[in-house]
């Protein structure tokens, strides 16, 4: 290996990615499909806040699934199963996130041209995500009263990236020292925009105001041009 | 566990310059890892060690990590201060209006190659 030579490159490591994003954003508005990208952590109720929130609105809205784990199908079973939407199952191969182009092969497969909301259910992990663009219209996360309300303090860049924030599980919170005000203010000092849902998956709580909002956005993202 | 993701990017990255500049090994690549950007560099060497045999570009390439320090500015009294040391809250006026200038980024400064 004679003859090195010093080359600059000076280039983020993020930025192929970014730029897959924004291409991946841009067709998908000219289709008009809204892309939700949806992240947690393990076991927050991804899925089943999902079922309540396709019941709610497949009468409006044609929608399909992408669940993203690292390995099985439970989640993509379950949701097709409860819901009878189109739901597909990615595999990252033991990687912690999608990228921009992970989510094309899928959206690809999904077929996106009938699709008015399109749902990504990203690998169960507040840290990773977070560092990738899918090239959604809006990302959104779940926190569930038992994982405790000092997240935004702890995991500061997923609160930052989010447009939403959903609180699940709210039916238990008798039972957890979980601080409602304090999570609500934490998050906001990360994320002043960020919309704060409060909701019960189980008893469906909060799901109506949820959706309204989801709907809102579907509407406008795929109204304008 | 992102490191890997983040080294298959470099991967990739990495083949688009070599194609650019015609070449054909990399001996060296030397990133700058900011201090609060959440990647570990052990970790990321580690998936270096793992992943770089999967491209022959770089299958002997060094991986070097120069961290960059991270610096916040205060919008309110215009001072900037040491991320890592006080976080979030402005330690002159206590306020809460502050943005990181630099401690976040991931990139490939250079490589040494021919």
């Amino acid at each position: 290996m004679d003859k090195m030579r010093i080359i600059e490159v000076k280039q983020s490591v993020f930025a192929d990615n970014d730029a897959d994003a924004e291409k991946l954003r841009q067709s998908l508005k000219e289709e008009k499909t809204f892309l939700l990208n949806l992240m947690s952590s393990p076991g927050s109720g991804k899925t089943s806040t999902l079922v309540h929130t396709i019941q709610n609105l497949s009468k409006d809205l044609k929608i399909g699934v992408m669940e993203a784990d690292i390995d099985s199908d439970v989640d993509a079973w379950t949701i097709a199963e409860k819901t009878g939407v189109k739901t597909i199952q990615l595999h990252t191969g033991g990687m912690c996130h999608l990228d921009a182009d992970m989510t094309r092969q899928g959206l690809t497969e999904l077929g996106t041209s009938e699709i008015d909301l399109a749902i990504l259910e990203n690998v169960g992990n507040l840290v990773c995500p977070a560092e990738f663009d899918t090239g959604a219209s809006k990302n959104v996360m779940i926190l569930s009263v038992p994982e405790g309300h000092d997240k935004p303090l702890k995991y500061p860049l997923i609160f930052t990236v989010c447009d939403a924030l959903i609180i699940n599980k709210i039916d238990v919170l008798p039972y957890f020292d979980f601080d409602m005000e304090k999570v609500v203010e934490y998050a906001h000092k990360r994320n002043p925009n960020l919309k704060i849902f409060p909701i019960s998956a189980k008893t469906g709580e909060g799901i109506e105001a949820w959706c309204d909002w989801l709907r809102e956005e579907v509407k406008n993202w795929n109204q304008t041009s | 566990m992102h490191e890997l993701g983040i080294i298959v990017h470099i991967s990739k990255t990495l083949t688009e310059v070599a194609k650019e500049n015609q070449i054909s090994k990399i001996g060296a690549v030397t990133l700058e890892v900011g201090e609060v950007s959440g990647i570990v560099p052990d970790f990321l060497t580690d998936c270096w060690s793992y992943y770089r045999k999967k491209n022959v570009l770089i299958e002997e390439a060094e991986l070097k990590i120069d961290t960059l320090p991270a610096v916040t500015l205060c919008e309110a009294c215009d001072k900037t201060y040491p991320t890592v040391k006080h976080g979030k809250q402005c330690p002159f006026c206590k306020g809460y209006q502050t943005y990181l200038i630099t401690g976040d980024e991931c990139n490939i400064k250079e490589i040494e190659a021919c």
